[in-house]
């Protein structure tokens, strides 16, 4: 199963922002962490990813610095800002919402959701 | 790694790099991407090629990956022109179209200003009538030419129209004493007032939005560049006009004072637009050298003044002239501090060149409070005077300006506010300077019997 393009999209913030707030990150590794998280389902293109991070950088919920990989490369890594945390705890909220929502809604039966239609 | 593996990341990169949307820091963060990438897959047992194929792949295809950065930093969007060969040829084309726009508006300008003597009332009075008419003439090409190349609605071009039309009537119809500091006055601030019109034109009607705004605080920094550079090379041409013409016997001297530098001035302007929409990355290597030249030295300038204040007493008694220069120091300072921020990369993080930044806002801050001290007691001493008010209210809009900046520069450097809130800060100020360009033009002139 793929999942949607839409979707991926939609769940790209609190994914990273979530990832993030379990420590510091970087690029590669929040990818595979995602990979992990979705049991590869969830397929979030590599170059989508940066934007992304830039993005929720430049609106303060995490900040970049750049340090060296364990080879010496230098590595920019991200980690949640104050803004961040706050920013999550809203997303989390707004998606317990839409997933409680579309349990019940799943829950109480197509057949009678069809049939009240 | 292998070498041949080396050689063709290095070739990706190179690739990357001459996308203008990614700046190096980007590359660098994709190169260490692809690397890893390289590096779980060969763990996993793919030969290098193998995996040095899959790891590109799913970066992506450059172009895509340029589209998606620039769509995030649409400060860098306009570089996507330079992209595959299909846009550049079609950009090729449009530009070619460009130039004829910017050589006829140049052109227009450029006659504009002889206007009294293309009518035929070349006299005593051209003076002053270049004085009221020459900025709103200048500038109205200059907002023609970017209202036609951005092809605006016919909103736009009535947003862009009506303040021009005022400032026409207005400078025409105030009955303005000869040689008096209300037509002075009034013309200098017609060009600040209609050249934020001109913005309008600029950012295609888009006033409202902050980007467009940071846009057009970027182009009126390169613009400036530009014509300077143009200024250099055209008084270079001048000067040896004069001298070849001088040296075969002929004098010119009427047409290098009358023609050549007139009319070469206001299509300059049209010219030094039509260079920035065209050449922009060739600009914005240049201006953050320039503000890290000056700025260091602006800040020396505004501290020894406050030295120099400190061991002097004070300055009211010194008269106007030095009162004059000082504020003409402020508004240098407060359009490098523009500059500076219009040229900063955003997401860059705080650096020694921001404290610096802060140390320049508040000396200016100081010699700003100073030169209001002295005015105020040079208007309470001799009364107001148009000349007297205007100061006043140049000095208290740089006041507010100034405090606001440092106010959020110092939160930017503390890592309370992002730098974004420093641009949105002198974004949201331009309209005070309009306000303010609008009441020299239109309300000082009258109550003060247009003298």
């Amino acid at each position: 199963m793929r999942i949607g393009k839409d979707l991926v999209a939609a769940s790209a913030t609190p994914l990273v922002l979530g990832i993030l707030a379990d420590g510091e990150s970087y690029g590669y590794a929040i990818l595979q962490r995602i990979g992990e998280l979705s049991g590869g389902q969830l397929d979030f293109s590599d170059g989508m990813l940066y934007p992304l991070l830039h993005r929720l950088e430049r609106l303060g919920q995490i900040e970049a610095s750049w340090s060296q990989s364990p080879t010496g490369r230098p590595r920019k890594v991200y980690r949640l800002t104050a803004d961040g945390e706050s920013a999550m705890a809203e997303q989390r909220r707004q998606w317990s919402v839409v997933s409680d929502a579309l349990r019940t809604v799943w829950h109480s039966g197509p057949s009678l959701a069809v049939g009240t239609a | 790694m292998a070498a041949d593996v080396e050689a063709r990341i290095d070739e990706w990169r190179g690739y990357l790099s001459r996308r203008a949307v990614l700046r190096p820091d980007d590359v660098q963060e994709l190169e260490d991407h692809l690397r890893d990438q390289i590096e779980g897959l060969e763990a996993k047992g793919l030969s290098d090629d193998e995996s040095f194929l899959i790891a590109v792949s799913r970066v992506g295809k450059i172009d895509e990956l340029s589209r998606e950065y620039a769509r995030e930093h649409s400060d860098r969007l306009w570089k996507q022109l330079i992209g595959p060969d299909e846009q550049a040829a079609t950009a090729h084309r449009r530009e070619r179209r460009g130039f004829v726009l910017a050589l006829v508006m140049a052109v227009g300008a450029g006659l504009a200003v002889k206007l009294p003597w293309l009518l035929g009332i070349w006299g005593h009075d051209s003076g002053e009538f270049i004085l009221r008419n020459a900025p709103a003439l200048v500038l109205v090409f200059l907002a023609g030419y970017l209202l036609l190349r951005r092809r605006a609605s016919v909103r736009t071009c009535v947003a862009v129209a009506v303040p021009f039309a005022v400032a026409f009537a207005v400078m025409n119809v105030f009955p303005f004493a000869l040689n008096g500091t209300t037509l002075l006055l009034a013309a200098i601030h017609v060009v600040v007032g209609l050249w934020l019109a001109t913005g309008v034109a600029y950012v295609n009607g888009a006033w409202r939005s902050h980007t467009a705004r940071m846009d057009f605080l970027r182009f009126t920094g390169e613009w400036f560049v530009y014509l300077a550079l143009i200024a250099l090379g055209g008084g270079l041409l001048a000067g040896l006009t004069l001298g070849v013409f001088s040296a075969v016997g002929t004098s010119v001297d009427v047409f290098v004072s009358e023609w050549m530098i007139p009319c070469g001035a206001a299509g300059a302007v049209v010219i030094a637009a039509w260079l920035v929409e065209i050449k922009q990355s060739v600009i914005e290597n240049i201006a953050p050298v320039l503000t890290r030249v000056f700025t260091p030295l602006f800040t020396a300038l505004l501290l020894a003044l406050i030295v120099a204040a400190a061991i002097h007493g004070s300055f009211i008694e010194e008269g106007r002239e030095l009162l004059i220069i000082f504020d003409v120091v402020l508004l240098v300072v407060a359009a490098l501090l523009l500059y500076s921020i219009s040229a900063r990369d955003p997401q860059q993080r705080v650096t020694w060149f921001d404290r610096l930044q802060l140390v320049m806002i508040l000396a200016a801050l100081v010699v700003d409070v100073l030169v209001l001290v002295a005015i105020a007691g040079r208007i309470g001493e001799y009364g107001a005077s148009a000349n007297r008010l205007a100061t006043l209210g140049v000095n208290l809009v740089l006041l507010a300006n100034l405090a606001g900046a440092g106010w959020w520069h110092l939160r930017f450097i503390t890592g309370r506010a992002t730098f974004a809130v420093v641009e949105r800060w002198q974004t949201a100020y331009l309209p005070v300077y309009a306000v303010w360009a609008a009441v020299v033009v239109l309300v000082i002139p009258p109550v003060f019997g247009f003298v």
